[in-house]
């Protein structure tokens, strides 16, 4: 059992927030109808909630439009980025060949190589394309620095056990990087819905795509604002259910060896 | 005691005029000559930095001497670091297997002698828990049950025992002892301290501080097996005195 103190803690780290929450979404109202503004301007919470409910067909489609563009990006950048740092991580000179122009990928904001991507490729693979290369990087220098961060003396151990480079990598290398490549993951989960947003608005309303960004886009053309907001908590929302869902797979993998995933003490469970 | 070897077999470790420098210029060991016969306890004191490491590393293999040879006769060896140095995502089990698991040997086979293994170092129960659930010296524990799974002819340990507190040390050396009785592996054991030194061996080889140099070579004729009766025995007191002295006189403080 969890002592007072400690459930205390935990109810306020709940409550806290839940009130803070309530608190602006009242002054939000308040607003709203002190000065009377009209729904074009900046419509009440009720009346976004409504239109979220109301709209719900056309905002759940694209959704999934936007949500497919994400993992597929995420995914590849997850499985590009692990391949790429172990193939660096094999060869030293590779490394120095081709680690800068990762570096030249990530610097380079992703809205400014939209335009050229939407030029080169059909839009669906532009989009993705854009969810990847925002991803990508997190997860590459995450895992070249976990594959660089193994015990001296455990690599001491497998030399004298005369273990295979194979060996190496898949026991010792691949585990010993598991929490800094999970911590990587959890940033590109976030950053690939960037991508792909940014990518829709690039692509603007001359697309074909209907994904959420191109809604909120559509929505300002025509000051259908309520929908704008609702397509917008829609995107947040993803977006913190993509970190959630990799912070709960962190938590699964690690939780019985690594620090990271062992409960603070302020948060001690039953 | 073990089988002791016969008078004209080879020596499990030969050192021949053995040198190492480190690349930053620090000379580590200048022409250190040393056998050590099959079957023996052999411990190296001496003064930090005196390069006791260092050889136990050439000794394995992990460094190259910059002159002079080593030659060992048994190509296969455990061993243990001052660290327990386990992997923290594998349990107790994993852990220990993992010798047997890198030279591919079938998975019964592996899980057979684990198990057994773990019975006898006194991890019964432990099987499943990771190394972070475990006290020092029961990771300790561990770690001597790792290097022993493929029961080496050689087996090599630096400090093992010198960051556990003394009741679990003296329970350590203990079991330690027993192993080796059993087991019948030579031992080179690398410490600071001069009581654990004598308690354990068979033979005590005093270094001189850096570049290291022998500065004496202390026979153990304590007779086996070895107990904590023995830490009072008046025979060990003066054999600790003597290697106290030889350290003291090469001047190592301690």
């Amino acid at each position: 059992m969890p002592t007072p103190q400690a459930r205390r803690e935990r109810a306020l780290r709940l409550i806290l927030p839940a009130l803070v929450f309530v608190l602006l979404i009242l002054a939000w109202d308040l607003v709203v109808r002190v000065n009377a503004l009209p729904p074009y301007i900046l419509p009440g919470p009720s009346l976004v909630l409504h239109t979220l409910v109301a709209d719900r067909a056309v905002l759940f489609a694209s959704l999934m439009v936007t949500l497919k563009t994400t993992i597929a990006g995420f995914a590849l950048a997850a499985l590009g980025g692990i391949l790429v740092a172990v193939l660096l991580h094999q060869s030293r000179l590779l490394a120095y060949a081709l680690y800068p122009y990762a570096v030249v990928l990530q610097v380079t904001p992703v809205i400014a190589i939209a335009p050229l991507l939407l030029i080169y490729l059909p839009q669906e693979a532009a989009v993705l394309a854009c969810a990847w290369i925002v991803a990508f990087f997190p997860v590459l220098a995450n895992t070249s620095l976990g594959l660089r961060s193994v015990d001296r003396n455990l690599v001491d151990l497998f030399r004298l056990c005369r273990a295979s480079r194979w060996q190496r990598l898949t026991r010792l290398e691949l585990p010993a990087a598991l929490p800094h490549i999970l911590a990587g993951l959890r940033i590109a989960g976030g950053l690939s819905l960037i991508g792909a947003v940014v990518a829709e608005i690039a692509a603007g309303a001359g697309g074909a795509a209907s994904g959420l960004a191109w809604r909120i886009l559509e929505s300002g053309y025509r000051l259908n604002i309520p929908r704008l907001f609702a397509a917008l908590i829609l995107l947040a929302a993803a977006g913190v259910v993509i970190f959630a869902l990799l912070s709960l797979l962190s938590l699964l993998l690690l939780r019985r060896w690594h620090e990271s995933a062992l409960a603070p003490p302020d948060a001690s469970r039953a | 005691m073990p089988a002791t070897p016969p008078p004209d077999g080879k020596p499990a470790v030969r050192l021949d005029r053995v040198a190492k420098t480190y690349p930053n210029g620090v000379a580590a060991l200048a022409g250190l000559d040393l056998a050590v016969a099959a079957g023996e306890f052999l411990t190296l004191v001496g003064p930090s930095g005196c390069g006791k490491s260092t050889l136990l590393r050439l000794i394995a293999g992990l460094d190259r001497p910059s002159g002079g040879t080593v030659a060992r006769a048994a190509t296969d060896l455990g061993f243990v670091f001052q660290d327990p140095t386990l992997m923290p995502w594998a349990d107790v089990a994993a852990n220990i297997a993992l010798p047997l698991v890198l030279a591919r040997h079938p998975r019964a086979e592996i899980a057979a002698r684990v198990d057994a293994m773990i019975a006898r170092v006194g991890l019964a129960g432990f099987a499943g828990a990771y190394p972070r659930e475990l006290s020092g010296g029961l990771r300790m524990r561990v770690s001597i049950a790792r290097a022993l799974i493929t029961r080496p002819r050689l087996l090599l340990m630096d400090e093992p025992l010198s960051a556990l507190d003394e009741i679990s040390r003296f329970r350590l050396e203990d079991d330690l002892l027993a192993l080796w009785r059993e087991f019948g592996t030579t031992v080179v054991f690398v410490t600071h301290s001069v009581f654990e030194a004598v308690y354990l061996s068979t033979r005590v080889v005093v270094l001189t501080p850096r570049p290291g140099q022998i500065a004496a070579d202390v026979p153990i004729d304590l007779p086996h097996p070895r107990g904590s009766a023995l830490r009072t025995d008046p025979a060990y007191a003066a054999l600790c005195r003597r290697v106290g002295e030889a350290l003291a006189a090469a001047g190592g403080t301690a």
